[in-house]
């Protein structure tokens, strides 16, 4: 798996679930249309007229598969929709010096990189693109390297069980469930019990 | 798996769990109780449906309704139609996987983080999760309770397991006793200031010091419910008497027999004298004074005797940036003292803030006292059991009196997925746990603080220390 992209660049740091998609858009029941909604305090007026200053409205930016962010990315709610909306707009991977938790297992289940960044190259990557807005850079999954032209090989860490489920497809509740064996020898002799609610 | 190096609750809890462990693979780690809501969960059921899989036990899986959910008298159908399918399809999928439920109409209904342990569902040394993220709130009973997402979801619900590495663990350590006007939520809100909103992101905190030990069930709910704003996905206190008075004769907690061995297992997970954590921290309850925040994250809080500070007294750029945008969307002044604040609506409710001791403490200053004129108040009681309770102890009559509308019970304003919100621009007090942009209803603007403070605020019409009144 290898991303070779454009850059567009939101530049806070801490930025929360409830940016990513607002909590009124959760009240679908389905994963589907997810990407108009994307950001979409930031990303539109109140009659609905995209902002035109707002990164993700440019015609740059909608031919990105990565975003570059401040510290913290995806802190805030457990809500899956956050990747949903991210992917359905047409990202694969996130650039941040950290992820909130349950933002970067979401979003492994998504196939969405969440990178980390050391915070030395996250600076230099900013100042690169502010030079050249149009800069490309090349993700490579298995090398677990981020580059772009003038710029130092970025080694990232990525969790390795998650990496080959990406790489080979695996359904990791397929997986789980494979595992029916180990389970009910643990259930079997499980130390609490909860009095049956069904 | 378990050795004699000593170990803290967050690791016994862990290795308690352990399904299996595979070289190079996170752990299967299994989940004794699921709490479900009709937000997160519909996709994981339309998973199920796809891959042909039932629920593995329904009998630790437990749903009830919150979030889309209005607050308004319940003979009231739900007028949003996007929200009213939501709660029909949650129905639905527990009908259909025979899982228990708490519908819209039931005398039990609540916020699923307070009606887990209302109903004694939550218990010492479990692991509980959910697909919401302040279900770190159940770690004030030992648990390892933490929030995930639909896939998560879908997975537990096929397997009763989660694939997990463990967290680092972080010792919260808060020593001390605290002021008259001073409470559990001004603890919470003073460790994430001080770590900020990332602060513990990785890890998991324990909670321990004699300020923790003092705090009643409720108060500890408080602390831990707010840990994933610090960053931590969980949070959790070591179980003592008060936790054992608490669950014991609530209705799913072990009767007889059970209940003795159930409470010499709880007795066994406090952290082993001489267990380290990855981190640390210690806050001073004596000179904590009450918090409230300023900014558009929970990290952003200070003192509410404090003055909003300058952005050009932030040295990282980006952080120069954020405080910057913080102060723009929240339309304050560096230097501006935060008590004086004109507000607009004070929101009393939400799985941090809705229980009994919070309503009290709320009554407690309203009594006598009324609502300022130009300031909405809304109490949101945590469950239709707090609500009855509430009404036989007359807390309901001080609040109407005073001016201020007592609802049903749901998550309210504190998400603002239900109708209940800020209009643009307008300021709240909210006892709730994210003042994030538009968090409360688009273009509105939160202060997040306690019960107290929000009751005081009420009273003046402006950002209020309670002692001062």
């Amino acid at each position: 798996m290898q991303i070779q992209s454009t850059v567009a660049v939101l530049p806070n740091d801490n930025i929360d679930t409830d940016q990513i998609i607002p909590a009124r858009f959760l009240k679908t029941i389905s994963k589907e249309g997810l990407g108009d909604q994307l950001f979409f305090d930031w990303r539109y007026n109140s009659d609905g007229s995209p902002k035109s200053d707002f990164v993700l409205n440019t015609p740059a930016a909608k031919a990105s598969k990565v975003l570059l962010a401040g510290d913290n990315f995806g802190c805030g709610s457990s809500r899956e929709h956050a990747p949903w909306a991210l992917t359905q707009y047409g990202l694969q991977a996130v650039l941040s010096t950290s992820f909130a938790d349950i933002f970067k297992q979401n979003s492994l289940k998504n196939r969405l990189l969440p990178i980390v960044m050391p915070k030395d190259a996250h600076a230099a990557l900013f100042a690169s693109l502010e030079k050249d807005p149009a800069l490309q850079v090349t993700i490579d999954l298995p090398a677990q390297t981020l580059t772009w032209p003038g710029g130092p090989v970025v080694e990232f860490p990525i969790d390795l069980f998650a990496k080959d489920c990406m790489l080979q497809g695996v359904d990791e509740i397929g997986y789980v469930l494979k595992q029916d064996a180990a389970i009910a020898a643990f259930e079997a002799q499980r130390p609490i019990s909860l009095n049956t609610l069904a | 798996m378990p050795s004699n190096k000593p170990r803290t609750i967050i690791e016994k809890v862990w290795d308690n769990h352990i399904v299996a462990q595979r070289e190079g693979a996170p752990a299967v780690l299994f989940i004794d109780l699921h709490l479900v809501h009709e937000v997160t969960s519909p996709q994981a059921f339309s998973g199920l449906r796809e891959r042909g899989v039932k629920v593995r036990r329904p009998d630790l899986t437990f749903a009830t309704v919150d979030h889309s959910t209005p607050t308004t008298p319940r003979n009231l159908p739900i007028v949003d139609q996007v929200a009213a399918a939501q709660v029909a399809q949650l129905e639905k999928n527990a009908t259909d996987f025979g899982i228990p439920y708490f519908g819209f109409q039931s005398l039990n209904q609540g916020i699923v983080h307070v009606i887990g342990p209302e109903q004694g569902l939550t218990q010492p040394g479990m692991t509980v999760v959910c697909g919401d993220s302040h279900t770190a709130t159940h770690g004030a009973f030992g648990a390892l309770a933490f929030g995930i997402g639909t896939s998560e979801v879908e997975m537990v619900l096929a397997t009763q397991c989660l694939l997990q590495r463990p967290s680092k663990t972080f010792e919260v350590k808060v020593e001390g006793t605290l002021k008259p006007g001073v409470s559990a939520k001004d603890i919470i809100l003073a460790l994430c200031a001080k770590i900020g909103i990332g602060g513990g992101t990785g890890c998991v905190f324990e909670f321990t010091g004699s300020a923790i030990r003092s705090l009643s069930m409720e108060e500890r709910m408080t602390v831990c419910n707010m840990s994933i704003e610090a960053g931590a996905r969980a949070g959790l206190i070591a179980p003592d008497e008060k936790t054992y008075e608490y669950i014991k004769g609530r209705k799913f907690a072990p009767q007889g027999e059970a209940w003795d061995k159930a409470v010499e297992f709880w007795k066994t997970l406090p952290t082993d004298e001489g267990a380290t954590y990855d981190h640390s921290v210690t806050i001073d309850a004596d000179t904590l004074e009450p918090m409230i925040t300023f900014g558009t994250n929970p990290g952003m809080g200070m003192a509410i005797s404090g003055a909003v500070p300058d952005p050009a007294s932030q040295s990282d750029p980006l952080e120069r940036e954020s405080l910057r945008k913080a102060l723009q969307y929240m339309n304050l002044q560096a230097g501006q003292p935060i008590a004086g604040q004109k507000i607009d609506v004070v929101f009393i409710g939400s799985c941090t803030n809705s229980r009994m001791t919070d309503l009290r403490a709320a009554a407690s200053v309203l009594k006598g006292r009324k609502v300022n004129p130009g300031v909405r108040v809304m109490v949101v009681p945590g469950s239709q059991e707090i609500k009855r309770q509430a009404e036989a102890e007359g807390l309901d009559k001080v609040f109407k009196e005073a001016g201020a509308e007592w609802r049903e019970a749901g998550c309210s304003m504190c998400i603002a997925m239900n109708g209940d919100q800020l209009s643009p621009g307008q300021y709240s007090v909210s006892t709730s746990n994210r003042n994030f942009e538009g968090r409360q209803g688009k273009g509105g603007r939160t202060f997040l603080a306690s019960p107290l403070t929000a009751a005081a605020s009420a009273v003046t019409g402006v950002v209020t220390d309670v002692r001062s009144l």
